[in-house]
């Protein structure tokens, strides 16, 4: 059950809401699992649920503005009515989707090497060795920035490595980019 | 154009009217002494030939077709070919090269100028490639590899043959560390041809292949198409015509890549060289391959021919450097049997691993056309994962450059327990895949594999560095077929 920690950090992501924001638990050890070795999981910051919820309020807004604006202009009442409820219907969905995304989100640093993990309906886990680590690239979009959110990535040699970290605290997301740029140096090697 | 045609005997090591005129040595190179030197003077009009080709057809049908046009309308194009040949003389003009201070600089540009250099520290290895044109002419252009870069290529076209051949050994040599005033070695070191590829073996395979066959159903339904009904065959000619000549033109291309192919193992690397009218000679260097990938298509089944491809490691790359880039993942034998796979996998990966291990059987219903493909092994020093659904691929990844473990647990996947595991490497095409495995299993092997990728690693740059320490004992192992790592680079 590679992917069995993410009950412990769901419950500590909601309750945590400090400033500080990723969610640090201690999870706990399944089955046979990479969780037995009582690495800490960390969650990206409580903020970037908020942020996705608006995101797709936003969405939602437009399509709602667009749907009754069209209706109304063929005038037909019910089509808005109907529309209108279809919009929010999905709206939610998507807020429910988009929030369960945000809670698979973790990122675990162990000794030799970083774990990342995401996804709901495809769960991904990747193990990155700090040794094999190109550059780590931080990005913060104006809808982050306004959150004091930032993403964190780590590159490889290989297109296909999958380290990103989205929605971390500002403060947090500086400390992991220097703590994997100075574990890159000391763990590095060629290709 | 056709007053530059022809000056220097074809094939000839001729030294081009701009080097100097105190050349009599063949081996001796004024640019490696440290003065500036141009290119050779034919390369404006090989270098535009590719292009000027189409030009000239376009110009000579209307003459050939009997009625001799408006003048103006031949005019347009005599106008762009002189441009074109134009501005390839101004770019001849402006690029130079030297060798100085372990550094080989190339100026070009006459706007913009870029000055590239080369430390000839960090060669890997360089590549002779001779397009048709060039052959006529006796020119050959050379590609530069560098470890850093960002797997940028440096490309020196062109030279005259006997000048490439000479510069390229010197430069090798002088990037293995001899002193410069060492006399130059030619090429042809000992070395030991491993395969050979027959053409009628690879044209056989072309046909076998897919996009072979997709040509031959196309051609055979025009045929009957032609003879039931005219009237539908010319429409679907009409409409069909630019795809199936596309195809044809990339089938050609990989018979003309892929011709007379020889891969010979020596002391740099492995040397392939092949061609039918593009000539190319390239080297993969030792301890440099990021995964080989084994291809058995349906339709070779019957012969037993397989494929084998090499990835080496590439950044992804913009622009112009793309073409050159694209053959990251090289042919090592376009075909051949399975005695000459083994053969060629002992010399590049020796040491695979045997044992496989066959996923749960409730896979079938995940992947029912694969399942009977999907397998994995591994040992100390490599994995090896099979997969596909008609033709059967299999991948050996070294332990030692692997970058990253992925688990990926799709929605049927997670309804049938399984996962599958991603071994990512810094090759462009090639990386292994443990497809639907248990998800215990794949539980296990994430924890477990990175930990093996590491010793694999530091065994492997133990070996590098004895190697390093006493050459002699490589060179040993080298002739005992081990696979000797390079000497330690910056």
């Amino acid at each position: 059950m590679g992917f069995g920690g993410r009950a412990g950090v769901r419950s500590s992501a909601v309750k945590d809401s400090t400033d500080r924001g990723a969610g640090i638990v201690a999870s706990v050890a399944g089955e046979g699992d990479l969780n037995q070795a009582r690495q800490i999981w960390r969650a990206p910051s409580p903020r970037l649920r908020v942020l996705r919820r608006y995101e797709v309020a936003t969405t939602a807004l437009l399509a709602l503005i667009l749907a009754i604006g069209v209706s109304v202009a063929v005038g037909a009442t019910l089509a808005a009515v109907v529309a209108a409820l279809c919009v929010i219907v999905l709206g939610s969905i998507a807020d429910v989707v988009a929030g369960r995304r945000v809670r698979a989100w973790g990122y675990a640093e162990r000794e030799e090497d970083l774990i990342v993990r995401r996804g709901v309906m495809f769960r991904r886990m990747s193990v990155i060795p700090y040794g094999r680590m190109q550059y780590v690239e931080l990005t913060a979009g104006p809808f982050e920035r306004a959150f004091g959110l930032a993403t964190v990535q780590m590159h490889t040699a290989a297109a296909a490595s999958d380290a990103r970290i989205p929605g971390l605290p500002a403060v947090e997301a500086a400390r992991l980019r220097d703590q994997l740029t100075s574990l890159g140096e000391a763990h590095a090697m060629g290709l | 154009m056709s007053e530059p045609v022809g000056r220097p005997p074809a094939g000839a090591p001729s030294v081009g009217p701009s080097a100097p005129p105190s050349a009599p040595d063949p081996h001796a190179i004024a640019g490696l002494g440290g003065e500036w030197q141009r290119l050779h003077p034919l390369s404006p009009l090989v270098r535009t030939g590719r292009g000027l080709i189409p030009i000239v057809l376009v110009l000579l049908i209307p003459t050939s077709g009997g009625r001799h046009g408006s003048l103006a309308g031949s005019l347009v194009p005599l106008a762009i070919l002189v441009v074109v040949f134009v501005l390839g003389v101004i770019s001849w003009l402006v690029t130079r090269w030297r060798v100085e201070g372990g550094v080989l600089r190339v100026d070009s540009g006459l706007i913009r100028r870029t000055s590239e250099r080369f430390p000839l520290s960090q060669i890997q290895a360089i590549d002779t490639v001779r397009p048709g044109l060039a052959r006529v002419f006796g020119v050959t252009e050379l590609r530069i590899r560098v470890a850093s870069g960002g797997g940028k290529a440096g490309r020196l076209a062109y030279l005259s043959n006997g000048e490439a051949e000479t510069l390229r050994a010197r430069l090798l040599a002088l990037s293995r560390g001899a002193a410069e005033a060492t006399p130059a070695t030619r090429a042809d070191e000992p070395q030991q041809i491993l395969v050979r590829v027959a053409p009628g073996r690879l044209f056989a395979s072309i046909l076998l292949s897919g996009g072979g066959l997709v040509v031959e159903l196309a051609i055979v339904t025009l045929l009957v198409l032609a003879v039931l009904a005219p009237g539908v065959a010319a429409a679907a000619i009409s409409v069909g015509a630019l795809g199936l000549l596309a195809l044809a033109f990339s089938l050609f291309r990989r018979f003309n890549g892929d011709y007379r192919l020889t891969v010979a193992d020596t002391a740099e690397g492995l040397r392939l060289r092949s061609g039918l009218v593009e000539t190319s000679a390239e080297t993969i260097p030792r301890g440099r391959i990021q995964a080989v990938r084994m291809v058995e298509p349906l339709a070779w089944r019957p012969f037993g021919w397989c494929r084998l491809e090499v990835d080496v490691a590439s950044q992804k790359s913009k622009g112009r450097q793309d073409r050159n880039q694209s053959k990251s993942a090289r042919a090592l034998l376009p075909v051949g049997s399975r005695e000459q796979a083994a053969c060629l996998l002992a010399r590049v990966l020796p040491g695979l691993p045997e044992q496989r291990l066959a996923p749960p059987a409730r896979a079938r219903w995940k992947s029912p056309l694969r399942f009977r493909h999907l397998s994995w092994g591994a040992n100390e020093r490599y994995a090896v994962t099979t997969s596909g659904r008609l033709q059967r691929v299999t991948d050996w990844v070294p332990l030692a450059k692997v970058q990253s473990v992925r688990l990926l647990e799709g929605p049927i996947q997670r309804s049938l327990a399984l996962s599958s595991m991603h071994l990512d490497t810094a090759g462009r095409r090639v990386h292994a895949v443990l497809r639907d495995r248990d998800r215990g299993e794949g539980a296990r092997l994430l924890e477990e594999l990175p930990e093996r990728c590491r010793r694999a690693r530091q065994r492997e740059a133990e070996r590098e560095s004895e190697r390093a320490a006493s050459p002699v004992q490589a060179r040993a192992a080298d002739a005992a077929g081990l696979p000797p790592a390079r000497p330690a680079e910056s």
